[in-house]
């Protein structure tokens, strides 16, 4: 066999291969398969991908249509989402509610999906709001979960401990732990964890409509309130384990399952997907304890997660029949049955199969009177990203520093706001 | 004679040039120089263009002069640490794991015993990437649950070797040499075995002790492999993105520049124009030194 015969062989074969593919592709047109929903997936964990796939399955099976997952690593996905957007994208994709949303609804790149909101039943107000820009509704959410302060019941009862309805109580049980030779479990390494008490700190120090409107740019982040904030953190930070800005959330979800750590402000999946599956009973958590009492405890952070459809989807009404479907309490149930980590955003969805943990949460949630996303969902994400991260690192390395720190990030701040306006 | 005549022919040739020639030449030279301005020259203008504007990725450009350079110098508090970490960089690599390879190759090269197999061994990390150095040191350094925090059994007051920002640029600094060493090796080894050995000869011969030998005689006649591993080192340092991104994003005692172009411009946050901006100083700290080995190499040319 000479080589032209090799090099003639390969060509042939590769165009056998390929050009069915070309072909098929081609067939369906610029409008694609209207029998076929592609989704753009960022829940390439294992957990959370399977249940997924359960779900999409039960639409295929209701609707007879095909439901295509392309999946990407989860920050990867976050990494690209602009360039994404612009490009080819799905017909469907997940992302996360709030200013996340908004920002993209604002730059044109969102399909409006209020007719498919007309349908919908079983959504909170609350939900609706984090489902809408400028009046119209862009996001059908799915699951969410609440952030709190975690902890195993078994060591609570062994050593004592009481949880913690008001600061002094959480400082003085802080500070027990830290004499038991179990601190506080902390981490930033990833450079987000540290969000959600600073977010709770604030909400509960300063209430809710502060916090949105700081998000937004309107307050200044030298306000003596900021500072606060910052001044009532440093004194927990004694009390923490050490270390921090070495710790992935991983390891401190590891040290809070081996008991080498008392308590840690997290979001419900960080312990849930770090205790084996026959200790996640013993996971407990009590609502992040009141500052001020004019503001108790009525602000939830439960950062939620959905669907949305980007305006270069090819297949918009497919989109929307799948939507449809994503809205209801059925769709809900079927993920939820595959991930015991969240809980249903649908007032209808079937609970009782809940473990007490997620019927703790959902009730959590359902008695908030505001929902919170989670400081880089409510703000801009440039400002979160290359400001926020940072910042909240560098008051972890050095808390003294509240006046210099809250000056930088002012001045970032401004920067940022001001440069989208001109 | 004959000679002469033939050298002047070929000299007539290819002063001339047929038709033929200058397609072939033209192709030849054009598709290189325009790759060259369309792969590296579009995209190294277009950033100094756009550290000029402030731009999303999605909607339009606003110029707005200095500004970016203005925030970035004042205002950013990474700026600076980063410029002090990548000069850093640099002569850590330059004064530190760049002679420690040399010394390593002149102990293998004067042929100690078993020095095949150190040789193979200096050379191994040389494979990996970066990146690849990067989770290795996490799994050496992490703080709960890392091997050397296990063996030193510190357990109530683990030192945080990734995330304490005095410790941790020193810590990736001695990973990247890890690999940096070995490299440098291999080169000054490939070059010790050039060296003539009838002029060390010549040295021993006029009294010259060990280090006389190898100061005066064997480190110069070096000089072409020692440009080569200084361009190495330099852009082994710039390059560093890899370990420190694979580490902790480059934050937190980790910034380099490289890590705050990919932070501003990569990901949602989309400050493009800011990004550039940054990009533009990496761009000048690298042209300073592609200058200082131009301007040596040309010299060096001249002199030769």
């Amino acid at each position: 066999m000479s080589r032209r015969n090799v090099l003639r062989g390969t060509a042939l074969g590769a165009g056998a291969v390929t050009l069915p593919a070309l072909l098929t592709a081609c067939g369906d047109g610029p409008g694609g398969n209207k029998n076929e929903v592609t989704v753009g997936s960022n829940a390439s964990d294992a957990v959370p991908k399977e249940a997924f796939a359960q779900a999409f399955k039960a639409y295929e099976k209701e609707s007879g249509k095909r439901v295509e997952v392309n999946t990407t690593e989860h920050n990867e996905f976050q990494q690209n989402i602009t360039r994404y957007l612009q490009g080819s994208p799905d017909n469907v994709f997940m992302w996360f509610a709030g200013y996340r949303m908004q920002y993209f609804a604002e730059k044109g790149l969102l399909v409006e999906i209020s007719d498919v909101w007309k349908g919908f039943r079983g959504f909170s107000k609350a939900l609706k709001d984090q489902s809408t820009h400028d009046g119209e509704q862009y996001f059908v959410p799915y699951y969410y979960y609440p952030w709190a302060v975690f902890h195993r019941k078994s060591l609570f009862e062994k050593q004592g401990y009481e949880q913690a309805g008001n600061w002094d109580q959480f400082i003085a049980l802080a500070k027990r732990m830290h004499k038991d030779g179990i601190p506080v479990a902390f981490c930033d390494k990833d450079g987000w964890p540290a969000m959600g008490t600073f977010d709770y700190i604030d909400l509960r120090l300063n209430g809710y409509d502060f916090h949105k409107s700081l998000m937004a740019g309107e307050e200044a982040w030298t306000d003596r309130k900021v500072k606060q904030v910052f001044d009532l953190w440093r004194e927990l930070m004694p009390y923490y384990q050490k270390g921090a800005l070495g710790r992935t959330w991983e390891e401190a979800g590891q040290g809070l399952q081996r008991r080498r750590t008392g308590m840690a402000v997290f979001g419900m999946p960080h312990p849930g997907s770090q205790f084996p599956e026959n200790e996640r009973d013993d996971i407990d958590f009590f609502p992040f304890p009141e500052i001020d009492p004019q503001f108790g405890r009525d602000a939830v952070e439960a950062p939620i997660d959905g669907f949305l459809i980007p305006k270069k989807s090819r297949n918009v009404e497919g989109a929307k029949d799948f939507m449809k479907w994503l809205g209801t309490a059925e769709a809900e149930d079927a993920y939820l049955k595959g991930d015991p980590n969240n809980v249903a955003v649908n007032e209808d969805a079937d609970t009782s199969k809940y473990s007490p943990l997620q019927k703790k949460s959902a009730a959590l949630v359902a008695e908030a009177r505001q929902i919170s996303q989670f400081l880089d969902r409510d703000t801009r994400p440039d400002f979160a990203q290359t400001v926020m991260i940072k910042a909240l690192q560098d008051f972890i390395d050095n808390p003294k520093d509240v006046d210099g720190l809250c000056n930088r990030i002012e001045r970032q701040k401004k920067d940022i706001f001001s440069a989208s306006a001109s | 004679m004959p000679q002469n005549t033939a050298r002047r022919a070929g000299r007539r040739t290819t002063r001339r040039f047929t038709r033929r020639d200058i397609v072939v030449l033209g192709a030849l030279l054009g598709i290189p120089v325009l790759l060259d301005v369309v792969i590296v020259w579009g995209p190294a203008l277009a950033s100094v263009g756009l550290s000029f504007t402030s731009w999303d990725g999605i909607g339009d450009i606003h110029w707005v002069g200095g500004d970016n350079y203005e925030n970035l110098v004042q205002d950013y508090p990474a700026f600076w640490p980063a410029v002090r970490h990548n000069l850093l960089w640099i002569a850590f690599l330059g004064l530190v794991a760049t002679p420690f390879g040399l010394l390593l190759a002149v102990l293998v090269d004067r042929g100690i015993r078993f020095s095949r197999f150190y040789q193979s061994v200096l050379y191994m990390p040389v494979v990996l990437s970066l990146a690849v150095v990067g989770f290795m040191a996490q799994l050496l350094l992490g703080t709960d649950q890392g091997v050397v925090n296990t063996i030193i059994g510190n357990e109530q007051d683990p030192v945080d070797w990734l995330g304490d920002s005095s410790v941790n640029l020193w810590m990736m600094m001695l990973a990247a040499s890890w690999r940096h060493v070995g490299y440098v090796m291999i080169l000054y080894l490939a070059g010790l075995k050039s060296v003539d050995p009838e002029l060390k000869e010549a040295a021993a011969i006029d009294g010259a002790n060990e280090r006389q030998t190898f100061f005066r005689i064997t480190f110069p006649t070096l000089r072409p492999v020692n440009v080569v591993v200084g361009v190495i080192t330099v852009i082994e340092a710039l390059r560093a993105f890899d370990i420190v991104y694979a580490v902790n994003k480059g934050r937190n005692g980790l910034e380099l520049l490289s890590v705050l172009i990919t932070d501003n411009i990569i990901g949602e946050a989309s400050r493009i124009g800011f990004g550039s901006a940054i990009a533009v100083v990496l761009l000048s700290v690298s042209l300073g030194f592609v200058v200082v080995f131009l301007v040596q190499e040309l010299r060096g040319a001249r002199e030769r």
